[in-house]
């Protein structure tokens, strides 16, 4: 009875929380299942997403390693080969180029070379973004490049409902998933359904919509640019609002779709621009909806500098939702 | 610096409707260009710019009615416009914005972001996104027509939307670039009326054995597709444009109780159109024309001008008329001149007829030209010596 009443409502939770949930869920529907990192087990993670979960599953499931991200991906990658289904988290996506070698050359590989003999299975969660002052090593994002590999499947939550319901879909997948969660996320509350589960992984989702322009972007640039889109009702522009979701593959249907609607885009990436994801989205927007087009493709990158430690400096080096207003108005031709 | 006026189209014009500009501001022209479309009595013209440069500024809008003279448009000369003239123009009178004081405060950490490049545009490329330019295609519009609202001013797809929105409201716009059988009667009426009434005219007649034409013709033509045959009436108008050069009291204007004789021969053809209505054009050159050009020039005259487009120049520049009955006619007409020209030449339907040659009698193709001339410009014997140089032309069409 009480059960019935709680999974019809909502419950207030947090981004943190969410992820969490998801890991118990998995732990919980699959005995393949665990979870290995750094500093995951006694210290409850590094941005205490697995609190708890040692003391509920044990060390068998939640397993602390040693600080080489090379060698525990490489074990995570052996096991999902051998039949588990690993949850490997990487602290941040600054650490993972640790383990490039073992993501780039073996997890996204192993199918193509052991003639579909071998699949690796396995979900790699890390932290990507700037935002809290952790200096130029430890803000980057660099999910774009992990985008640019055949082989592996890159999501990048940015909602509640994504936390809570990507990692079940992703430990489903036969091949490699990283995820990305950004770090401005993780303190974000909300409701969220009670009986919230896996959601798809596979397509784009129009946060806000829209008819003046598509602002496409992803993870933690979705709130600033669901901001700058309220920013621009007052000015009587109505900007629709897509979220990517997966950056790969992209969806792109879901943008043309959009676009061809607007007519104009802005993308919205915290990733550098040159050679970014976003230079990608634009390009494929040229290759298939150039007729569509009414003015030229605006993008909001990072400044290619290192990140800055200072608050301001760093809030000025990456996108913010005034810089994507502006770029919008651009586009409209109304800066 | 310099204006574009509106053209006087003839003696009898006070005033135009401009009905469409072919230009906009930034465009460059050259001397001869088309640049718009203005509504008279005989139909929408085209007018041609006779300087160089670059348009400044439109000054009149679509569909106002304008006496001849009134500035149009204001255009740069080349020099004018040329990047860098700035400096040798004359100071403007304003003051000058004083020099930029060398700022301490550095420049912002985040230069803005780049502006939507404002790239030069090359002349008369007209700034419109991809979405734009497919509907302007789609529904045949021309992008140069329409009024741009995007990023550094490009056409937008709204901006063609709407001007499809104008373009289907007002239907009298497109009726005005044809003719408007109405008023070109109204214009005759004027110039013929003023003709007979200022005009002391008097008139020749002439037979002409045209056999020779013909067998030429015959020969000439009997290896040619019919879109690029050689027509009888091509012979007489070369013919009448050389008699022209060499008779220059045929060849010029009657105006202020003078005449002057015109330097160049450019034959005004008078051209029939269905429905009641006539023009008479001009053939620019006439007289150095080859028979191959001038018969393909003429074709392009007379679709142009039954399809309303003739051009400016070819509305004002005729120094004399020749007119055609052609094979529907009959054997004589006798012309009214233009005013202020000075002379008309008139050309019969080619008739067989029995003829004397060397002595015996034998059938003939004949033709009657006949020369309606002013008579306070020239008197009739020289117009018989004119009108029989154009006969005796006719007689070796190997030389015209």
């Amino acid at each position: 009875m009480q059960q019935e009443t709680v999974r019809s409502g909502m419950i207030e939770i947090s981004y943190r929380e969410a992820v969490r949930e998801a890991i118990r869920e998995a732990i919980k529907r699959d005995e393949r299942v665990f979870l290995m990192g750094e500093d995951v087990g006694r210290y409850g993670g590094c941005y205490a997403v697995s609190k708890g979960l040692l003391a509920e599953f044990g060390p068998e499931r939640i397993r602390d390693t040693p600080l080489s991200e090379s060698g525990f991906t490489g074990a995570g990658i052996g096991a999902a080969m051998a039949g588990m289904r690993p949850i490997v988290e990487l602290m941040t996506v600054n650490f993972s180029l640790l383990a490039l070698d073992q993501i780039v050359n073996t997890a996204a590989t192993v199918r193509h070379m052991s003639g579909n003999q071998f699949g690796v299975p396995l979900v790699i969660r890390m932290a990507t973004g700037a935002g809290r002052q952790l200096a130029a090593q430890h803000s980057h994002s660099l999910e774009g490049w992990y985008a640019h590999i055949p082989g592996i499947k890159v999501l990048a939550p940015a909602t509640l409902e994504d936390a809570r319901g990507m990692l079940w879909t992703a430990l489903q997948d036969p091949d490699p998933v990283l995820i990305f969660e950004n770090v401005m996320l993780y303190n974000m509350t909300g409701k969220l359904a009670a009986d919230a589960g896996p959601v798809d992984i596979d397509r784009a989702a129009v946060r806000r919509p829209g008819r003046d322009i598509s602002l496409i972007t992803y993870g933690g640039s979705l709130w600033k640019t669901l901001e700058a889109a309220t920013a621009l009702a007052a000015e009587s522009i109505e900007a629709e609002v897509i979220d990517l979701r997966s950056l790969r593959p992209l969806d792109d249907a879901s943008i043309m779709t959009s676009v061809a609607k607007t007519r104009r885009a802005v993308i919205v990436d915290e990733g550098w621009r040159s050679g970014s994801l976003a230079a990608e989205i634009a390009m494929r927007i040229v290759e298939q909806a150039f007729w569509a087009l009414d003015a030229p493709i605006g993008r909001v990158c990072s400044e290619e500098v290192p990140v800055p430690y200072p608050s301001h400096l760093e809030n000025a080096a990456i996108p913010q939702a005034p810089k994507i207003v502006a770029a919008a108005k651009a586009a409209l031709g109304r800066a | 610096m310099f204006e574009f006026r509106m053209p006087s189209l003839g003696p009898d014009m006070e005033a135009g409707t401009l009905v469409e500009w072919l230009v906009k501001p930034g465009d460059w022209v050259k001397r001869g260009d088309i640049v718009a479309v203005v509504e008279t009595q005989k139909g929408a013209i085209e007018i041609e710019i006779y300087q160089s440069g670059q348009i400044e500024q439109i000054l009149i809008d679509l569909d106002s009615k304008v006496p001849v003279g009134t500035p149009l448009a204001r255009i740069r000369t080349e020099l004018e416009a040329k990047p860098g003239a700035a400096a040798a123009a004359p100071p403007p009178i304003t003051p000058a914005a004083p020099p930029p004081v060398p700022s301490l405060v550095r420049a912002p950490v985040r230069p803005p972001p780049p502006p939507i490049a404002a790239a030069p545009g090359a002349a008369g490329r007209v700034r419109a996104s991809p979405a734009a330019r497919r509907l302007a295609e789609a529904h045949g519009i021309d992008l140069s027509t329409v009024t741009g609202s995007g990023p550094a001013g490009a056409i937008t797809y709204a901006d063609v939307e709407r001007h499809l929105g104008e373009a289907v409201a007002p239907p009298e716009r497109k009726r005005a670039l044809w003719l408007d059988l109405d008023a070109m009667r109204t214009a005759i009426a004027a110039a013929m009326a003023r003709s007979k009434r200022e005009i002391p005219h008097y008139y020749l007649e002439h037979q002409v054995d045209v056999t020779a034409c013909e067998q030429w013709l015959t020969q000439k033509n009997a290896t040619r597709p019919p879109d690029s045959r050689l027509l009888i009436g091509a012979l007489a108008i070369k013919a009448a444009g050389l008699g022209a050069r060499r008779f220059p009291a045929f060849n010029g204007f009657f105006r202020d109780n003078k005449f002057e004789p015109a330097q160049a021969v450019h034959v005004g053809v008078a051209i029939a159109i269905r429905g009641g209505g006539l023009a008479a054009p001009a053939l620019h050159d006439a007289d150095q024309l080859s028979l191959d050009e001038l018969m393909s020039r003429m074709r392009d005259l007379v679709q142009r001008t039954r399809s309303g487009r003739i051009r400016s120049s070819e509305i004002s520049d005729p120094t004399i008329t020749v007119s055609s009955l052609g094979e529907r006619g009959v054997e004589a007409l006798y012309g009214i001149i233009y005013p202020p020209q000075v002379a008309i030449v008139g050309i019969g339907k080619v008739v067989t007829r029995p003829w004397v040659v060397d002595g015996a009698i034998g059938p003939r193709s004949i033709v009657t030209l006949t020369l309606s001339a002013d008579h306070r410009v020239s008197d009739g014997h020289a117009g018989a010596l004119f009108l029989a140089e154009i006969g005796r032309l006719l007689q070796e069409p190997g030389k015209l």
